[in-house]
C-alpha cells in the first residue's frame, strides 16, 4: 500500500473537515436513494455521520491503510452496520454501496487538479478496501443467521407430545439425519423423565425413507429408553419402508414395531392401565 | 480410607442413593457392603438410585450388573432407578446393555415395581 | 488423525497414578467440555470415554499423564484429550480395539467403547508406552 505524503493527507483532512456537513448530507442522500426509503433518513444520517467522523479521525492520525490500527473504530462501525443490514434483509450490494457512495460524493470536489486526483485515488483505494470489509461482515452475519435458524428448525421439527397419562409420542416428518435423530432421542428421553411416563411412541409415518443409519438411531433410542425403565415403540412403518428394511437386511433387533399410531397408543394405554391395576393389588 | 456409599433400609427394601462422584474403591466397597446387608437384613429388594450420577462408565455399569446378579442369588431383586437420558444414550453407544438389570424411571416407580414383583410371580422384566 | 496437540490452546495436564486421579481427570475433561459448550449428551460421552481411557492407562500402563485442551478447526470447537503412559504397550492394537476383548477383568469395552463415544480417535503404542488421543466436536 503506497504511503500518502503528509501534505496530501493533510489536504484531504482539511477538505473533509471543512465541508463535513455537505459531504455527509450528500452521502446520506445517495445511499438513501439506493435503499429507496427502507431506512429512515435520520437513522442513515446518524449512522453515516459517525462513520464519516471515524474515517476522518483515521486519516488524520494514521494515513490510508484501511486494515491499519488507525481505522479500528471505522472497522467496528462498519461491521456493526453490515450486521444490521444483513439482519434487516438488505442485499450485500446495497450494504457495500453504503461505503462506495462516498466516492461518488467526493469525486467532483477532489479531482479538480492533478494532485487532488492522486489524493482521490488513494482515498478510493481505502474505501474499496472498507467496502470489501462490509461484504465479509455481511456474509459472516448471514452464516450465523442460517445456522441459528437450522437449530431452531431442528427444535421445531421434533415436537414431543403427551398422548395419554404415562404415554408420550413424537411424530417424525421428513428426512432423518444423524443430527436430527440425536435431538429427537434426547428430547424424547428427557420428556419421559420430566413427565414420569413409562411409554414412548415414535411415529415414522412421515419419514420417506429409512436407511441403515436411521434404523440404527431408532434402535439406540429404544435401547436407551429401556435402560431408563421405559418402553419405546416404533409405529407408522409403511409397507415400502418395511420392504426396504427387510431388503437392506437391517437388524431391527427386538424393537417393538406396530403398523399404526392408533394401535401403538391402544397397546401403550392398555399396558399403563395394567401396571396401575397391579399396583393396587400389590398394595393389598 | 475412602468414603462409603450409605445403604438405607426401609422395611424389606434396601435403598442405595449414589449422590457423589464414584471412585473405583467406593464401587467395590459398595458391592461388598450391599451383599452383606442383604444377608444381615434378609431384604427382598434393592433399589439403586443413580439419578445423581452424570457419568456411568463400564466399570460402574459392570458393578450394577454384578450387584443385580449377586442380590438375586441372595434372594433380593435389584431395580436401578433414575438413569439420566444422556447416561442411557452413552451406555448404548458404549455397547453396555446392562442385561439382567431391571430399571425404572424413578424411585417411586422402582418401589412399585418391587412390590409388583413380590405380589405376582409373573416375570415382567 | 490430526495432531491437535500442536495447535490450539496450551493443554491442561494432570498426572494419573491412582483411581482418585481418574476422577480428577474426569472432572478436568468435564470442565473443559462445559466451557466449550458441548451439548449435555456430547459432554457425557466425552467424559465417559475419558473415564474408560484413564482407567485403562492406570491398569495397563501403570498410570501416566492426561492432557486436555479446547481446539478449533474450521469454525468448530471441540475438546482434545490425550492419555500418555510409559507402560509395556499394546501388542496387537487391532485386537485390543475389538469389542469384548479384554486383558484384565473389565468388560472389554474400554478402548473400543471409548472410540465409539468420540469423533476422532488415534492410538500409538510401542514398547515404551501408549498414547491415545481423542477429540469430541461440539454440535
Amino acid at each position: 500500500m503506497p504511503v500518502a505524503t503528509d501534505s496530501n493527507t493533510q489536504r484531504l483532512v482539511e477538505t473533509l473537515t471543512a465541508r463535513r456537513d455537505v459531504f455527509v448530507g450528500q452521502w446520506a442522500d445517495t445511499v438513501g436513494e439506493a435503499l429507496q426509503g427502507r431506512l429512515s433518513a435520520a437513522e442513515l444520517g446518524r449512522e453515516l455521520g459517525e462513520l464519516y467522523e471515524a474515517v476522518l479521525q483515521g486519516l488524520a492520525s494514521g494515513g490510508l491503510s484501511g486494515r491499519g490500527e488507525a481505522f479500528g473504530e471505522v472497522r467496528s462501525l462498519l461491521i456493526e452496520l453490515s450486521r444490521n443490514r444483513a439482519r434487516q434483509g438488505f442485499t450485500p450490494t446495497e450494504t457495500a454501496r453504503s461505503v462506495f457512495a462516498l466516492k461518488e460524493v467526493l469525486e467532483p470536489s477532489l479531482t479538480g487538479d492533478a494532485e487532488g486526483a492522486r489524493v482521490y485515488l488513494q482515498l478510493a483505494r481505502l474505501l474499496d478496501d472498507l467496502g470489501l470489509l462490509t461484504a465479509e461482515a455481511y456474509v459472516r452475519t448471514r452464516e450465523e443467521i442460517i445456522s441459528s435458524q437450522a437449530e431452531q428448525l431442528l427444535e421445531l421439527s421434533t415436537p414431543v407430545v403427551k398422548l395419554w397419562d404415562g404415554v408420550v409420542g413424537v411424530p417424525l416428518v421428513g428426512t432423518l439425519d444423524s443430527a436430527r435423530t440425536q435431538v429427537v432421542m434426547e428430547k424424547l428421553l428427557q420428556t419421559l423423565v420430566d413427565s414420569d411416563s413409562t411409554h414412548a411412541i415414535i411415529d415414522i409415518t412421515g419419514v420417506p425413507t429409512v436407511d441403515t443409519q436411521v434404523a440404527q438411531h431408532l434402535l439406540k433410542t429404544v435401547l436407551a429408553a429401556r435402560m431408563m425403565g421405559a418402553q419405546c415403540t416404533i409405529s407408522g412403518i409403511r409397507p415400502q419402508i418395511a420392504q426396504t428394511i427387510v431388503a437392506l437386511g437391517i437388524e431391527f433387533g427386538d424393537v417393538p414395531t406396530i403398523a399404526s399410531l392408533s394401535d401403538a397408543l391402544r397397546q401403550a394405554v392398555k399396558e399403563v392401565a395394567q401396571e396401575a391395576d397391579d399396583d393396587v393389588r400389590g398394595l393389598l | 480410607m475412602t468414603d462409603r456409599v450409605p445403604i438405607l433400609r426401609i422395611g424389606d427394601v434396601l435403598l442405595v442413593s449414589i449422590q457423589v462422584e464414584l471412585e473405583d474403591q467406593m464401587v467395590m466397597d459398595l458391592q461388598d457392603d450391599l451383599s452383606q446387608r442383604i444377608v444381615d437384613t434378609g431384604a427382598r429388594g434393592v433399589v439403586i438410585d443413580i439419578s445423581g450420577l452424570d457419568v456411568v462408565d463400564s466399570f460402574v455399569g459392570r458393578m450394577l450388573a454384578t450387584n443385580a446378579a449377586i442380590s438375586r442369588m441372595l434372594g433380593a431383586e435389584t431395580i436401578v432407578v433414575g438413569m439420566r437420558p444422556a447416561v442411557a444414550m452413552t451406555l448404548v453407544e458404549l455397547g453396555l446393555s446392562l442385561k439382567g438389570v431391571r430399571t425404572a424411571l424413578n424411585l417411586e416407580r422402582g418401589l412399585k415395581l418391587l412390590r409388583r414383583l413380590a405380589a405376582g410371580p409373573a416375570d415382567r422384566a | 488423525m490430526r495432531d491437535y496437540a500442536a495447535t490450539g490452546a496450551p493443554p491442561e495436564s494432570l498426572s494419573v497414578g491412582n483411581s482418585s486421579d481418574v476422577v480428577m481427570a474426569r472432572q478436568l475433561v468435564r470442565t473443559l467440555a462445559q466451557r466449550t459448550g458441548l451439548s449435555l449428551v456430547h459432554q457425557t460421552k466425552l467424559v465417559t470415554a475419558a473415564s474408560e481411557l484413564g482407567r485403562n492407562m492406570l491398569i495397563h500402563g501403570g498410570g501416566g499423564i492426561v492432557r486436555a485442551a479446547t481446539v478449533d478447526d474450521a469454525g468448530r470447537t471441540g475438546v482434545y484429550v490425550e492419555f500418555e503412559d510409559r507402560g509395556p504397550g499394546i501388542a496387537d492394537i487391532e485386537l485390543a480395539l475389538t469389542d469384548g476383548w479384554t486383558s484384565g477383568d473389565g468388560m472389554g469395552l474400554g478402548l473400543s467403547g471409548a472410540r465409539r463415544l468420540v469423533d476422532e480417535f488415534g492410538i500409538e503404542s510401542g514398547p515404551d508406552g501408549t498414547t491415545v488421543r481423542i477429540v469430541k466436536w461440539g454440535r
